[in-house]
């Protein structure tokens, strides 16, 4: 009786245990890499302001007509924008909307990738044709303008058509990559040997392939959000999407307004390119330690 | 090319047209050219579906247009959206489809809905070389500064400069190109006022001919070189990343040593030997990122206020002209398709190996 019911606590002990070793495994090697452990510190910055920070500050930045093009002030940390409004505030707000994109999407995108990847290189024969030639097709296709064109014909007004939407054009790449490492990973001795003695396909692929995979997925996966910032961004700012709280939105304001031609607006239009620039430079230092972390032949003693 | 392929007689066997179509059909230029085809196929077919099948499509939408706010019935209104798209919507989907190609074939995509009596063929035909010239200048600009920077920071691997360049170079290459130009903008043109960027707006100067004069040349080199600048700055941390990479790992091969034994001068190596091989895999990644620069066009090209296709596609998005967004939604990604073509030729000259094999 009583082994039966301590077995479930004792499951979640070591559970729990596995996973804090796990992560302190990922952040010590990912301190090794100074480049790397910024740009991962950066990120969980703006997860942090994209999560929590929307609570901490007021709901809707209240416009003063005084305070036109204020310059950074302690009770305006970024200075003001055309109307008077806090910038500071609009960024903390803007950044749930480009956090969720940039998340969501690379994780679509890089399941897809993984899933027909792995799929056409193990099944191989003719889907492995078709579906190379179609992603031989469909990395030629320009994606940002076909992104614009479906943003004028269905509008793609809300967050998770345009992730989806997103996702699925973005598979080809991943898909090429991990399939040229799933047909080299076959071929090796310890997958043969996990094959000869006949450990069954979930545990050759879980255990011996997609281990080996992790710094392509890594990888694919902060590259989707780089490339899902970048399209959702561009949409807006060109006024395709609609007009809801994001940086793109930001932007599209004050390049509208003028912000170009007036110095003193330098804060309202320098303050969204910024988290941009400092957003996507955290994912890309990030995926370069990842890469490090995950490929043991570049892994120093 | 079927033929050449399933049914494969003995050897010795073989007539002479199989022959011939089996050479065709491992000819690596015919492969090639054979894909772009198909892709341009494909990438028709899907606007034209996504054009005239979605719910509430354009041509709907126009036709309903027409006979709500201009009184027409519902066959005037179908003539008349006819004439625009070039499409006869009297006719069932698949003749309508059969038109489309044929009027694409003779390159005629209908007229545009709000530049009255022009063609979308003369606009594109218009609009076109100034995307070309920027892009192209722009990327050959860029590929061979970054292949040269990189070569050097292989070789100079010690330097004290090495990581200074390469920092800057993946800050460029992880920065969107929008980003870069708008900064180009604000800080060249409004803080530092070191380009008079309002008479840099547009592709050319209203009062200079068009001919091949210095001045004409002088005045299109102007207008462009901003976004030339972007493109150049855009793309050149990418060059630079893999060309440094590539040429490290080369350098460990076998044959520069067997080479450098053979005695050849440093020079030959360094230009025959390991520029050659260290470049092919950067033609790949060129191929791979032609569509996402070229998409990128239309974000620079409306910063810039610089009229090529890239500013008329968003032009027609704002004004939902929907020839003449067809019209360059295609001749965008056909250029593409064939840059990438090309692309595939100097491959294919650089590494004799995929001519032969077929593969690649």
């Amino acid at each position: 009786m009583d082994q039966a019911l301590s077995k479930p606590g004792v499951k979640l002990w070591k559970w729990l245990r596995g996973i804090y070793r796990g992560v302190k495994a990922i952040l010590w090697q990912l301190s090794r890499n100074k480049i790397g452990f910024l740009g991962f510190l950066i990120f969980v910055f703006f997860v942090l302001l994209g999560t929590v920070g929307p609570s901490l500050v007021p709901d809707k930045p209240t416009a003063d007509v005084s305070l036109i093009y204020d310059p950074p002030s302690w009770t305006h940390l970024l200075g003001t924008d055309s109307q008077g409004k806090d910038i500071l505030i609009q960024i903390v707000q803007g950044s749930t909307e480009v956090l969720e994109l940039a998340l969501l999407t690379g994780l679509i995108s890089t399941f897809i990738g993984v899933t027909l990847g792995s799929l056409s290189a193990v099944i191989g024969g003719r889907l492995d044709a078709f579906l190379t030639m179609l992603a031989d097709i469909w990395l030629t296709i320009p994606i940002f303008p076909l992104l614009a064109v479906l943003a004028a014909l269905v509008s793609l007004n809300n967050i998770g058509l345009l992730t989806l939407v997103l996702a699925i054009l973005s598979w080809a790449g991943l898909f090429r990559a991990i399939r040229a490492q799933v047909l080299s990973l076959k071929e090796r001795e310890y997958v043969e040997a996990a094959r000869a003695l006949d450990l069954g396909y979930r545990h050759i692929f879980f255990s011996e392939i997609l281990p080996n995979m992790m710094a392509y997925i890594a990888i694919s996966f902060t590259f989707g959000m780089t490339s899902a910032i970048y399209a959702q961004v561009g949409l807006v700012f060109l006024g395709l999407m609609p007009m809801t709280r994001n940086w793109g939105v930001m932007i599209n304001l004050a390049w509208g307004q003028g912000a170009i031609y007036y110095q003193n607006s330098v804060y309202f239009i320098m303050a969204p390119i910024a988290a941009i620039v400092l957003f996507q430079l955290s994912i890309v230092w990030m995926s370069r330690s990842l890469e490090n972390m995950f490929n043991p032949r570049l892994k120093t003693g | 090319m079927k033929v050449a392929t399933t049914l494969v007689p003995a050897p010795g066997k073989q007539s002479g047209i199989q022959r011939v179509l089996r050479q065709v059909y491992t000819n690596f230029m015919v492969r090639k050219l054979a894909k772009a085809v198909f892709t341009i196929w494909f990438v028709t077919t899907l606007t034209f579906f996504l054009i005239r099948l979605m719910p509430s499509n354009p041509v709907e939408l126009y036709m309903n247009q027409l006979i709500t706010t201009y009184g027409l019935t519902a066959s005037q209104a179908r003539d008349q959206a006819s004439a625009l798209f070039a499409i006869d919507l009297n006719q069932p989907m698949y003749l309508q489809y059969m038109d489309f190609l044929n009027g694409l074939v003779h390159a005629n995509l209908g007229n545009s809905l709000l530049s009255p009596g022009q063609t979308v063929t003369g606009i594109i035909v218009a609009v076109l070389p100034w995307t070309l010239l920027s892009v192209g200048v722009g990327l050959l600009i860029s590929f061979t500064l970054g292949i040269l920077i990189g070569m050097y920071l292989a070789y100079k691997r010690e330097a004290r400069i090495e990581p200074v360049i390469s920092g800057i170079a993946s800050m460029l290459s992880s920065i969107p190109s929008y980003i870069i130009d708008m900064l180009l903008l604000i800080y060249l043109g409004v803080y530092w006022h070191l380009v008079p960027i309002n008479l840099m707006r547009g592709v050319r100067s209203s009062g200079i001919a068009i001919a091949f004069t210095p001045q004409f040349i002088g005045d299109i080199l102007f207008h462009a070189s901003l976004p030339i600048a972007t493109y150049v700055l855009a793309t050149i941390g990418i060059w630079i990343l893999s060309m440094k990479s590539s040429t490290m790992s080369t350098l460990g091969e076998d044959y520069i040593t067997v080479a450098r034994a053979r005695g050849l001068s440093e020079a030959r190596i360094t230009t025959a030997y390991v520029g050659r091989n260290a470049m092919l895999p950067l033609v790949t990644q060129f191929l791979i990122n032609l569509g996402f620069i070229v998409g990128g066009a239309v974000l620079i090209e409306n910063i810039f206020v610089y009229q090529g296709v890239g500013y008329w596609l968003f032009v027609s998005l704002v004004r939902r002209d929907y020839p003449l967004m067809q019209g360059i939604f295609m001749i965008i990604t056909i250029s593409v398709v064939v840059s990438n073509l090309l692309a595939d030729f100097v491959y294919g000259f650089l590494d004799p190996r995929v001519r032969v094999s077929g593969g690649g």
